[in-house]
């Protein structure tokens, strides 16, 4: 899923310091998962934006939702109704939500309450790590289904530099040395050999390097 | 010969190759580099030029190169991937190679983390094997990463690093044979104080006969005090420096350090040279120049071949 962390509260209050009227927007789906965007964390910013807004004088109006999925422009058809108002958006989505609301109501200003941050996965409950990097061009086929694109502080597709120590990366001790988690992911399935083909210089394209990515599958569209 | 690279010719002539080091400095003082090369002149083969080392801003390693190579001392101009992409990486290669900078160390470089500037991205396009597989193609086939044909292609001697101390150590072998696979002439190995896991390496080494494939260079570096000792034991990633070697250092009255640090570098180097494989000594000297002849005087590798 897409990961994300609340930013401070001053920063948001900094957007929105001169509107009195609000539409505060979750998402239903990655960011509540990950407990940054969903409907309590919304509850929870609502409050603390009210009591900002009254210790310094002022008010404000806070409308409330959260759409199942911000990133879609069905689902962000619903806040039609309200727009009008409302003096701004504050979205608690993913960059995709923010943008997705931008795109649809184009004359309303739009402000990010979250930092999007990586796909990732659960480790234990609340923690997430980075697990995908969005390459374009899945290589976990060939390092034994842990990705060094992602997971490797220097993104080295064919080993370990020699900062490599104990299972750790050098950058940090939090960090696992993601060739020694794929080393001893090969010696497990005994082909450990695969490690010697080397991985050739990668085609960004499938990355960032062709510009922004876009997917058309003409079976499905319209 | 592949190229006209010096350090080719010594390890082709069978001598064993001595490397010297010398680290750009932070700004524009060419004449810092003078000094530090000038006083490795007559003592080693080749002088590597670091490349922003430890993710520091500093005078460019072409630029430094350059330097070197007017002085009539072969520089072996060090590479990392961190801070450019493949173009700006080719580009350099063709630009120092017409100049006669013909040798090249290939790394991936410390993380940006480390430095004086770990807000910059890191870079890394391509990692140190593609590297060396794209100076390889560049010089022997002429033609560009990305497939087109050169016009005079740049003959670089092609080096790259291997540290016999790092985890995972069951793989370090491999990993050499990988770098040896992606066209890897010659190696320089990280700092050498565990004499004997390095002979360990070795003997996975010639089990499978890479060093018959290529010139591995072992590293050392003399310890100028017991402060120096134990930061590259406990700060430096990669280092492994035993308690015997600290206990030694901090036994000795602190003016006596840096005479003991080169005794000990000496020590060091008189037994990596009767271990088979190993073609050549790099002596990184950091901030130490000075100490240089005398290591490699005593060690017999002086005076220099004349090729």
């Amino acid at each position: 899923m897409i990961t994300a962390e609340r930013k401070p509260l001053a920063e948001i209050i900094d957007y929105i310091d001169n509107c009195r009227r609000i539409l505060l927007v979750g998402c239903n789906e990655c960011v509540t998962v990950c407990a940054a965007g969903g409907r309590k964390e919304v509850a929870m910013l609502a409050s603390a934006m009210q009591m900002d807004f009254m210790k310094r004088g002022k008010t404000v109006d806070i409308r409330e939702m959260t759409l199942e999925r911000q990133c879609e422009p069905e689902y962000v058809e619903e806040l039609a109704p309200f727009i009008d108002q409302v003096d701004a958006v504050v979205s608690m989505a993913c960059g995709c939500g923010v943008q997705e609301v931008v795109r649809r109501f184009r004359d309303k200003r739009v402000y990010p309450a979250v930092n999007t941050q990586f796909m990732g996965a659960a480790e234990r409950p609340g923690v997430w790590a980075e697990r995908c990097h969005g390459c374009g061009n899945c290589l976990l086929g060939l390092t034994g289904g842990i990705c060094p694109i992602a997971r490797c502080s220097k993104r080295l597709m064919n080993g370990p530099c020699g900062g490599s120590s104990k299972g750790k990366c050098e950058v940090s001790p939090e960090i696992d040395c993601v060739w020694q988690l794929i080393w001893d992911r090969l010696k497990e399935l005994g082909i450990e050999d695969r490690y010697e083909e080397i991985i050739l210089a990668k085609d960004w394209r499938t990355e960032r390097g062709g510009g922004p990515r876009k997917i058309v599958r003409e079976d499905l569209a319209q | 010969m592949n190229t006209d690279s010096v350090l080719e010719k010594v390890f082709k002539a069978g001598h064993i190759a001595v490397t010297g080091e010398c680290g750009p400095p932070r700004g524009a003082m060419p004449d810092v580099v003078k000094e530090k090369a000038e006083k490795l002149r007559g003592y080693v083969d080749a002088v590597n030029v670091t490349d922003n080392q430890t993710a520091m801003v500093r005078m460019s390693s072409f630029a430094a190169s350059l330097i070197l190579q007017q002085m009539d001392l072969p520089p072996v101009m060090q590479m990392v991937c961190r801070d450019r992409n493949r173009l700006a990486m080719q580009a350099d290669i063709i630009g120092a190679y017409s100049h006669g900078i013909n040798t090249l160390l290939c790394l991936s470089g410390d993380h940006p983390h480390f430095g004086d500037h770990p807000m910059a991205a890191g870079v890394f396009d391509l990692d140190s094997i593609q590297l060396i597989q794209t100076v390889r193609k560049m010089r022997d086939e002429g033609k560009f990463q990305g497939g087109a044909d050169i016009k005079g292609a740049p003959k670089m001697f092609v080096g790259a690093a291997a540290n016999p101390f790092a985890d995972p150590f069951e793989l370090r072998v491999a990993r050499l044979a990988k770098k040896v696979r992606a066209g890897v002439e010659f190696i320089q190995t990280q700092c050498i104080y565990n004499m004997d896991k390095f002979e360990q390496w070795m003997k996975g080494v010639r089990e499978r006969e890479l060093h018959k494939e290529v010139y591995i260079m072992a590293g050392v570096t003399p310890m100028k005090s017991v402060g120096a000792a134990r930061y590259m034991k406990n700060k430096v990633p990669g280092m492994d420096v035993p308690d015997h070697l600290v206990e030694r250092m901090a036994k000795t009255p602190k003016e006596k350090q840096p005479q003991e640090g080169i005794d000990i570098c000496v020590e060091t180097i008189q037994r990596l040279l009767s271990i088979e494989g190993v073609a050549g000594i790099h002596i990184m000297a950091i901030e130490w120049e000075s100490a240089v002849p005398e290591i490699v005087e005593r060690s017999g590798l002086y005076p220099r071949p004349q090729l």
